[in-house]
């Protein structure tokens, strides 16, 4: 499935806007995009929020993506 | 129904009333325990010592004179923080703005601090403190800071986010770049181009209560602390890593809080009230002053932005841009990053293009401010947006409703939205009567939009249900803003009881699961999805008590109105059972009846406000009094609208002092000149029209009563429409926020040809 990038996560995907990765989960993505780009950890380790359809999920490992959704990875921001 | 998220359209019965708060006798009484009204048998005073300075080198610390001095039980220094982090920088940068190692980074940094037995002692003990510094230059402002020749404030920072990798250590932590699109082609199509640079003063939360705390190291290495906070939990988390602490031996208990909005989200002084108890073997108290409020605890960055904008004759804008600069204090943060992802999140954009540079200067660090970031890009843009609409001859109001993001627009940051609401809320403004009211001499009316993400996050909750029927809720999110009072009108539903028949309170860290800060305007959505979880889940449990009770299989009990009810025509005479029934019995039925969840309340889903906002300016005086405001924003469902409508009003409110009166002013020599509320002026009662509120309810489709967080959006728009409606006003546009009376005053004088 293609996995569009925050132009602040592109460097670390040799500059590509989007990325190709199979991932039934979260938690699988990101641990299959550090294995694919190991220098992901950098950001991995900041925090990154994966976005399903425009839904922003920051902690939650365990959501499952569905085949046809859109998948974009942003900061994992705080709030106040 | 069991852990669904997912949104129903159920009707309520408890939810949406405007009951009376359980917390709120305690306060206006004064029982009420906030962070200073902690006592432990033995207590000493801790005080800390700060750097006068705004960057200095410590040479050498002497504490001798002061450990001598007769009632000084500890007296600390960065020699007793020993670095446990392990390598983490981020841990790292907590430790060292606790306290200076090797050089004091801002005015205000901690340098040393003393536990004695009364005040006047620790007081006598600091002057006893010998501190040798060597100043350094410094620099206070983003730009400047940004320039080749600055002082570099952290050699250890390097710029990210720029290719190749600096070689050459830079203020600039990070450069973060958001959008889509081409803008050079997107500005080549406009027909009106518009371009202004803006600045924003750095501001405080301006919480009422200081920061205060009462830390208990026990010698068998576990300790208590009692702190105001606005999440116990991450602070014992924190705590416990910096300073070697078991997380299970360290207790936290959060008091009330007398205000966070962001500022209680970070641990400032806490871990150094830890280890002086720890040296000391006695507990201590450190409560900050204001002047140490404003000096040594996190207030939101100034920045410096530039905004361009252009659009065709008929209102659509073709592309838009902005370049934000913002300081986060001396350490590294992602201010910035943020504020150039919020800044054109309200709008439907083609191409879109911005760009945030992270900066260090000798000032505190930053922390979150309600919607952090967000405000001071809205202004930059919602400035220029009504700029732009006044060149195009259009209606500030129609020119936002034709840009407006929808259902399947791609937000400036990134993702394509779902169902959102910042359409609603300018159709609102545009049918609200507020917009048709006459305005006098020297009066303006402006509006402006926000935006702001929302969290959910780690969430734990406990429903235990007494032998009278009566229930304890016991969550582990802190109170900020009414918060018990919402989530017992949930448990009450869920149950099918009353209101009155719940009691809410916050645990401390020993007595519940992990939960995170009350942040991201998360506490009534995150807690309050954990309560309907754990109501559900104490339901089954009385349907199997029930069951028991008439001797039936539990699959023939439902659970209706507030009591079990037996199904099928060989139950037919067994009457309802109602909760207090089955509490009753609970001790014969199998023991305590309690329900219990823990989640990741994720999928918040973001929130849009749109404001209208009147203001009357004195052109003798330039002093700008606001004449009437209103903020319209999609809360969801308002669970207690009381509350929602306390939250609008109160990020309004604040975003009014940001936006006409508050500002930290630095001197030349890098200190800052206005510690204290007579000469940093938060609005008070009389400065402030009665804030009117239009909540929309658009449910949120991720959250079983359709919640949103409330908290933090309100305070986005206010800064940008009392610019717009000052600009109205008198007819100059302010760049420069806050909209002081010398601002104004010298852009009259301009305008005048003066």
């Amino acid at each position: 499935m293609k996995i569009s990038l925050s132009p602040t996560l592109q460097a670390a995907a040799n500059g590509e806007e989007s990325i190709s990765i199979v991932a039934a989960t979260i938690g699988q993505l990101l641990s299959k995009l550090e294995a694919q780009y190991p220098n992901m950890s950098q950001h991995l380790e900041a925090g990154i929020a994966v976005a399903i359809d425009g839904q922003i999920y920051r902690d939650d490992w365990g959501k499952e993506i569905p085949t046809d959704a859109e998948i974009y990875l942003l900061p994992r921001i705080q709030g106040g | 129904m069991g852990n669904d998220t997912s949104y129903t359209d159920q009707k309520f019965e408890q939810v949406g009333r405007r009951v009376r708060r359980p917390d709120g006798v305690d306060k206006v009484t004064g029982r009420a325990k906030y962070g200073a009204d902690a006592y432990a048998p033995g207590q000493l005073v801790g005080l800390i010592l700060r750097s006068p300075h705004a960057h200095a080198r410590i040479k050498k610390i002497d504490i001798s004179k002061a450990e001598k001095l007769p009632g000084v039980k500890a007296v600390v220094t960065c020699e007793d923080l020993p670095d446990l982090t392990g390598g983490n920088r981020g841990m790292m940068d907590i430790l060292e703005n606790c306290m200076a190692r090797g050089r004091a980074l801002y005015d205000g940094h901690a340098v040393a601090a003393v536990a004695a037995v009364d005040k006047t002692i620790a007081k006598q003990a600091l002057k006893l403190i010998k501190v040798t510094y060597e100043k350094l230059p410094h620099v206070t402002d983003v730009d400047e800071a940004m320039e080749a020749d600055a002082p570099v404030v952290q050699d250890f920072v390097f710029t990210s986010g720029v290719e190749p990798k600096p070689t050459k250590p830079s203020n600039v932590s990070g450069i973060s770049q958001f959008g889509h699109g081409d803008v050079d082609a997107g500005f080549a199509e406009a027909d009106v181009i518009v371009e202004k640079s803006y600045k924003t003063e750095q501001t405080h939360q301006g919480y009422i209560e200081p920061h205060a705390c009462l830390a208990n190291m026990s010698s068998d290495g576990s300790g208590e602390l009692w702190v105001t906070t606005q999440g116990h939990f991450v602070f014992r988390n924190v705590c416990s890593t910096l300073l070697g602490i078991d997380i299970a031996k360290l207790k936290v208990t959060a008091s009330e809080i007398g205000g966070g909005f962001g500022g209680k989200t970070h641990v400032w002084m806490e871990p150094v009230a830890l280890v002086l108890s720890r040296k000391a073997n006695r507990p201590v108290k450190l409560v900050m002053t204001r002047d140490e409020v404003f000096k040594a605890s996190g207030p939101t960055c100034s920045t410096s932005i530039d905004v361009k904008i252009g659009a065709k004759k008929d209102g659509t804008i073709t592309a838009a841009s902005a370049s934000l600069r913002y300081q986060n204090g001396a350490f590294p943060a992602n201010w910035g990053m943020i504020g150039a992802m919020t800044a054109y999140a309200c709008y439907d954009l083609k191409n879109v293009k911005t760009v945030g540079y992270d900066v260090l200067v000798n000032r505190p660090k930053v922390a979150a401010y309600r919607a952090p970031s967000a405000p001071m890009a809205a202004f930059g843009v919602e400035s220029t947006m009504d700029l732009m609409a006044g060149k195009l001859g259009m209606d500030p109001v129609e020119f936002r409703i034709k840009n407006a993001a929808k259902e399947g627009t791609r937000a400036s940051y990134g993702p394509v939205y779902g169902p959102i609401g910042i359409g609603p809320t300018l159709e609102a403004v545009k049918k609200h009567p507020h917009m048709r009211a006459k305005l006098k001499k020297n009066q303006g009316r402006g509006m402006a939009c926000g935006f702001w993400f929302n969290f959910g996050g780690q969430t734990c909750t406990d429903l235990n249900i007494g032998i009278d029927g009566t229930v304890s809720l016991t969550v582990g999110t802190i109170d900020v803003g009414g918060s018990r009072a919402s989530l017992s009108l949930i448990a009450a539903e869920e149950l099918g009881i009353d209101y009155e028949q719940v009691k809410a309170s916050v645990a401390d860290t020993a007595s519940l699961g992990h939960n995170d800060m009350t942040e991201g305007s998360r506490g009534t959505f995150s807690s309050g999805m954990a309560t309907i979880f754990a109501a559900r889940n104490a339901v089954e449990v009385m349907k199997g008590r029930a069951a028991k009770m008439w001797d039936i299989p539990v699959e023939d009990v439902v659970w209706e109105n507030g009591g079990a009810k037996a199904t099928g025509k060989a139950h037919s005479n067994l009457p309802p059972l109602t909760l207090k029934e089955i509490a009753a019995k609970s001790p014969q039925t199998g023991g305590p009846i309690a329900g219990h969840n823990e989640t990741v309340a994720d999928n918040a889903g973001v929130s849009f406000a749109s404001h209208i906002c009147d203001v009357e300016v004195d052109p003798e005086t330039g002093s700008t009094r606001v004449i009437r405001y209103t903020v319209i924003q999609d809360a969801g469902k308002a669970i207690h609208p009381d509350y929602v409508e306390g939250q609008f009003q109160g990020g309004a409110a604040q975003g009014i002092g940001w936006a006409l009166n508050e500002e930290y002013i630095y001197g030349k020599d890098g200190t800052l000149q206005n510690p204290g509320f007579l000469d940093y002026r938060i609005p008070v009662c009389s400065d402030l029209p009665f804030i009117d509120t239009e909540i929309l309810e658009i449910p949120n489709p991720n959250h079983p009563y359709g919640v949103r967080g409330v908290g933090e959006t309100s305070i986005v728009p206010p800064l940008a429409a009392i610019g717009n409606a000052v600009s109205n006003a008198v007819g100059v546009r302010l760049n420069h926020i806050p909209m002081s009376p010398p601002r104004i005053l010298k852009a009259l004088d301009e305008q005048a040809g003066g």
